[in-house]
């Protein structure tokens, strides 16, 4: 359990390996936010008056083929091609539209509502960089893990540094996408606290199967408090194997690509790493996060996500692949 | 009157104001001798390997629908494939890239390799028959069209087996396409696959408008025509409309890829979703494109089964032309995720539920008719083939109508729910049909019929296996499965609905293979000998006459929508020669040509037969884009130049001329062998062609405005030094008059008949150079005015008009060269005139297109600005 959230143990998720128990989480069908909420209640009328269509249509077919006389004489009668087919889908369609134009509507009365700090999420292939706007100004960056408080509706900026993602997250609303160029705001408030999960839903080339995270929701109480924290430069390695991880990081460039705010790292082409250790996942929600995790990312990553930009570095030795491991799963 | 001899345009008036009910049909006299055996000399199929120059409808209808199968069979296996991997989480029976390309190359197949080019292959095989025409006004044209379709088909699937395949799905968006993040060929081999594909199809559109317009049999007004060439037409004139946009989208895209002018980069003033805009805007008729000529098909098909005419038959037309027409107002619900204004997404939203009542009249009027059957509506293979097409298309349309609600889009669009959505739509409503119609249709074609105790299996099998494979996926998308990912983690709720879809998947494929084991064991087209059974379902169109390789013995005159259940005694007046044209007059191969609307007899149509020009057009074109995607430009330069000379030999010969005088085609008429104006089928061909060029060039102007919309910052204003000075587009807008007025004068000096016109050339001639000289100065304005293509958007866009200009331009060219050379050796005067007009119409418009680009480019940022 990292960062005293109220989530049960699903911390240590493996994402690709078991994910047992949390069927659902990516679910339009389980919202946990104001508009998947308004979405799921149109969704099921919707549906509902399919349903009831279809049978009709159902139900002409079965008498067409098996009725009487007298009934396949009224369903052959051009007055019914009129009425079924002309009359009734006006009206129905007619409601329809107002209901959904009315949802669009609320969604936007949402936007209107979304005050203070507002959160950035940049699209890259494949992962996601997400800054925080403090309630002082600053910016805060992270990456692949959207954090959010409970009832207070956020504006979501989506950015794109190369192609063309779009960022969904079912359990809390629709999806937006990102595209070069422009920035699309989308407002989302989650309505409970708890952790589901976003992926790209735009095709973005490559590893676009792989670009996820996970989304927690906080009490606002919880979420500022994890927002200063998150603001602070990383914490300094508590073990002689996490300050020689350190030491290798450094050496080998690292900081070329990431940064760690408080080190010399300072890279911004790959995921910011300040607290990499407190989050949910790796590599956008490809793996687990662990020390393990680390070092076979560190080492087989172009395996486990082909295309990415980072290199493998499959020549470091077992004890430096574990050093490494010990620093970055202590940066929390 | 009727075996006057004079060409005179009163008496054909006269001709045409005369009622059906007094042509003297059926001919009283017995027919000559040796009649039959000369149309079949005629009409004879070439032998041996000669069959590649075949432009019989009967037997390239044939190839190309057997080559659109193929491609449905390879698309279907990559589907296994796809399926196979997502069977369960994790998998990596497939890599990311093979499966990237997969699935680029699944969706590109089957839509642009199997879907349109099997319904244009139902219109090639099945039009004429139901018209009782002897073949399609243009036969080496659709002919050329196929081979360009064979070759730059296979061409394309191919490199899915060299690693060369295409990623970036098949709707192809930008910037993932560009050169940036997709430096290899693999992209250019979508591009290339697309341009055969727009070729072979606006080729075809040309045939079927004129087809279905002018070569119906005498007697058959607009109103009774069958439904299935109502559908082909409005399916005809989508494509005019839809293609273009698609067409310009490629040609950015190429010119963007290999030049770098910045249509879609956003750093330059472009906009990524300009191709979305283009792709749609082409991309949502698409689907109806492939939808209205099946539901054609199954109007035909509930009509025998249920053995009365159509109920609803007029709103069933009226629901076609409208579902064209919403058609064109829908293609930003594809759109609805980039965060456009909510009043477009509301409009959008709108006009897509609209497009349901459409369809929602042809189900109704679908099953009144098959309750108004007389007895019990028949049920057999191809019914069972069109209730589970309506069954499926119904499902598909209300998962439609969902996704039209913009909230619920946002959540399921681009997931496996939208997946499962146009499946539906998609096999629902073209693949059931076209199982239908190969089950229906086959007796037409074949010595024997499929089998109907195995086609029972092929039935449920395909059944069953659609909805396990299919119906789960809504549910999956619900739960949030994305699509185009080629593998999933386990436990977030997809796992065993994807191993049910996959289990699904191969069902179908079941039914699938059993059609083709089946196919093989009993389909033996009449082609290679023997001949069909007669009319096995009792239906009352035109097809199931008596036919041989010329088609029917003799052109009906047809006085009811269902002649063989209304005129009785027709199939064999007609098997008979009794009716119009049975004869050869001109010792070529004819076809009569009737008036667009109410289809009274108005000339005789002498078509080309088998030859070899037009397939070596086709091959040396594909191989010239071939060759060039793959950057051998000495050799593709070659192959253009072959090209050239191929297009030159196939037209040379089509312009046959006045020679033959009329000839009597029975019925107590005479009609003229020759015509030119608007009477005339090649009048109406270069005015289709006209229309796409015309759409083509709006997309421009769609084009040129969203871009200054999306960056007028790259656009100068009126004082800036990078606009021309006005004269020079004044000038450029003169000498492009000056053609015009050079083309007109031509007209008017064509020599009579028999003589040699040096003048002619000379104008036709001077005004080919006139429009160049106006094309390079419009350049020149510009690019001494600094303005360079690659430098912003607003650059792209103004030499991307001179490149639209300077296809025309060569175009024209080649018809006024044609002509010029015509005039010379005394193939062009008064009456002997058809090549000039063509040409005229097209430099005409050429003219105008050119003056309209002056006027957006040199004068809309002064305006704007």
């Amino acid at each position: 359990m990292k960062q005293g959230t109220r989530i049960p143990a699903l911390a240590k998720l493996l994402p690709f390996g078991t994910l047992a128990g949390c069927a659902g989480m990516q679910s339009a069908l389980q919202p946990t936010g104001a508009e998947a909420s308004d979405i799921g209640t149109l969704f099921w009328t919707v549906t509902g008056i399919s349903v009831l269509t279809f049978l009709l249509v159902l139900a002409f077919m079965a008498g067409a083929l098996k009725g009487s006389p007298g009934l396949r004489r009224r369903i052959s009668d051009q007055r019914t091609i009129v009425a079924c087919g002309i009359v009734l889908p006006v009206f129905v369609l007619s409601g329809l539209l107002t209901y959904g134009l009315l949802v669009m509507e609320a969604g936007s009365t949402r936007t209107a509502s979304a005050e203070g700090p507002g959160i950035t999420i940049v699209g890259k292939r494949w992962w996601w960089r997400v800054v925080y706007e403090t309630p002082d100004g600053r910016e805060v960056v992270s990456a692949n893990e959207l954090r959010l408080p409970v009832g207070r509706p956020v504006a979501i900026r989506l950015e794109t540094e190369d192609v063309i993602h779009s960022f969904w997250a079912p359990q809390l609303g629709g999806k937006l996408d990102m595209i070069p160029g422009r920035t699309n705001v989308l407002t989302v408030e989650a309505t409970e606290a708890g952790i589901s999960r976003a992926q790209c839903a735009e095709y973005c080339g490559g590893a676009h199967a792989m670009m996820a995270m996970f989304v927690v929701a906080l009490p606002p109480d919880e979420y500022d408090a994890w927002l200063a924290a998150e603001a602070q430069p990383a914490a300094s390695p508590v073990s002689a194997l996490a300050a020689k991880g350190e030491a290798i990081f450094a050496e080998y460039g690292c900081g070329a690509c990431h940064t760690v705010r408080g080190s010399a790292a300072a890279g911004i082409v790959g995921p910011d790493l300040t607290h990499v250790g407190a989050r949910h996942s790796l590599a956008a929600a490809t793996l687990a996060n662990d020390r393990d995790a680390f070092v076979r990312w560190i080492a087989q990553n172009q395996h486990i996500k082909p295309g990415n930009l980072m290199p493998p570095f499959d020549m470091l030795t077992p004890e430096e692949l574990a050093a490494l491991g010990a620093y970055l799963d202590g940066l929390e | 009157m009727a075996t006057s001899a004079d060409p005179s345009l009163d008496d054909r008036e006269t001709e045409s104001r005369r009622d059906p009910a007094d042509y003297e049909i059926p001919n009283p006299q017995p027919r000559p001798q040796g009649e039959e055996e000369e149309l079949l000399r005629i009409w004879a199929r070439p032998r041996g390997w000669r069959i590649i120059s075949a432009v019989n409808n009967t037997v390239v209808g044939i190839g190309y629908l057997g080559a659109a199968f193929l491609f449905f069979l390879l698309a279907g296996v990559l589907a296994l494939l796809m399926r196979t991997q997502l069977a369960v989480p994790g998998n990596d029976f497939l890599s990311q890239e093979l499966y990237n390309q997969i699935f680029t190359v699944h969706g590109t197949t089957m839509m642009f390799l199997f879907a349109v080019p099997a319904v244009e292959a139902l219109g090639v095989m099945l039009l004429p028959q139901m018209l009782a025409a002897r073949d399609l006004p243009f036969p080496r044209l659709s002919a050329f069209a196929i081979w360009a379709y064979v070759v730059g088909g296979f061409a394309f699937f191919s490199t899915i087996f060299f690693d060369l395949a295409p990623d970036g799905g098949w709707f192809m968006y930008t910037p993932l396409t560009l050169k940036e993040f997709s430096p290899g060929d693999n992209a250019d081999f979508w591009l290339l696959g697309i341009g055969f594909i727009e070729i072979s199809a606006i080729a075809g559109a040309v045939e079927i408008v004129v087809g279905t317009l002018k070569t119906r049999p005498p007697g058959m007004s607009l109103a009774k025509m069958p439904i299935f060439a109502w559908a082909m037409l409005i399916f005809a004139a989508m494509i005019i409309f839809a293609f273009p946009a698609v067409i310009l989208g490629t040609m950015l895209l190429e010119i963007e890829r290999s030049f770098g002018w910045p249509f879609f980069t956003a750093d330059k003033g472009g906009d990524p979703l300009l191709w979305q805009h283009l792709f749609w805007f082409f991309g949502h008729p698409e689907v109806y494109i492939i939808f209205l000529p099946a539901a054609g098909l199954v109007s035909m098909i509930v009509s025998t089964m249920a053995r009365r005419p159509l109920i609803g038959h007029d709103l069933i037309v009226v629901a076609l032309i409208g579902t064209g027409f919403f058609s064109f107002g829908l293609w930003v619900h594809h759109m609805f995720t980039t965060g456009i204004p909510s009043l477009s997404l509301a409009f959008f939203s709108a006009a897509s539920m609209a497009v349901a009542i459409p369809s929602g009249i042809q189900v109704f009027s679908w099953i009144a008719t098959i309750a108004a059957s007389k007895g019990k509506f028949r049920i057999n293979t191809p019914s069972l083939f069109v209730l589970g097409f309506l069954f499926i298309f119904t499902i598909g349309g209300l998962t439609g109508i969902m996704v039209a609600l913009v909230p619920v889009d946002f959540q399921v669009h681009d997931t496996y729910f939208v997946v499962a959505h146009f499946h539906y739509v998609l096999i629902g409503g073209m693949v059931f049909p076209l199982f239908a119609t190969f089950y229906y249709w086959t007796p037409m074609v074949s010595r024997n019929p499929l089998s109907e105790r195995v086609g029972r299996w092929v039935f449920w099998l395909m059944f069953a296996g659609f909805h396990i494979a299919f119906f789960p996926m809504h549910l999956t998308g619900l739960r949030g499965m994305p699509r185009r990912v080629w593998t999933y983690p386990e436990g977030v709720g997809w796992d065993t609905l994807n191993m049910v879809s996959t289990i699904g998947a191969y069902i179908f494929a079941a039914g699938v293979l059993v059609f083709v084991v089946d196919l093989i064991r009993r389909f033996r087209p009449v082609i290679t000998g023997g001949s069909s059974p007669d009319n096995p379902w009792q239906a009352g169109t035109l097809e199931w006459l008596p036919s041989d390789v010329y088609s029917t013995r003799s052109i009906p005159l047809v006085t009811s929508r269902e002649p063989l259940w209304d005129q009785p005694n027709l199939s064999k007046e007609v098997e008979e020669g009794r009716h119009f044209l049975p004869n050869a007059p001109t010792g070529e191969r004819e076809t009569i040509v009737t008036s667009a609307v109410d289809g009274k007899p108005q000339y005789i149509i002498r078509m080309p037969g088998p030859g070899f020009a037009h397939v070596a057009a086709a091959v040396f074109t594909a191989a010239f884009f071939l060759l060039l995607t793959v950057k051998m430009v000495t050799l593709a330069a070659a192959c253009a130049v072959a090209a050239v000379v191929a297009f030159l030999l196939w037209s040379w010969g089509l312009d046959k001329g006045p020679g033959k005088g009329e000839v009597d085609i029975g019925g107590g008429i005479s009609l003229p062998t020759y015509m030119s104006g608007p009477s005339s089928h090649a009048w109406w061909a270069m005015v289709v062609l006209i229309i796409v060029a015309a759409s083509l060039y709006l997309s421009y102007v769609f084009s040129y405005l969203y871009l200054w919309v999306v960056s007028p910052q790259v656009w100068p204003d009126a004082a800036s030094s990078a606009l021309p000075d006005a004269v020079w587009p004044l000038a450029s807008a003169g000498l492009v008059i000056a053609a015009a007025g050079l083309v007109l004068a031509a007209g008017r000096l064509l020599p009579p008949p028999g003589r040699k016109s040096p003048a002619v050339a000379v104008c036709l001639a001077l005004a080919g150079v006139l429009l160049v000289a106006a094309l390079g100065l419009n350049i020149w304005s510009h690019w001494q005015a600094g303005v360079r293509p690659a430098q912003d958007a607003y650059g792209a866009m103004v030499y991307m008009a001179a490149v639209l200009d300077g296809q025309l331009v060569l175009a024209v060219l080649f018809l006024l060269g044609v002509a010029a050379v015509r005039s010379v050796v005394g193939r062009l005067d008064r009456v002997w005139r058809v090549s000039y007009e063509n040409a005229a119409l097209l430099s005409w418009y050429c003219a105008a297109q050119m003056l309209v680009g002056l006027v957006l480019v040199n004068g809309f940022p002064r305006v704007a600005g």
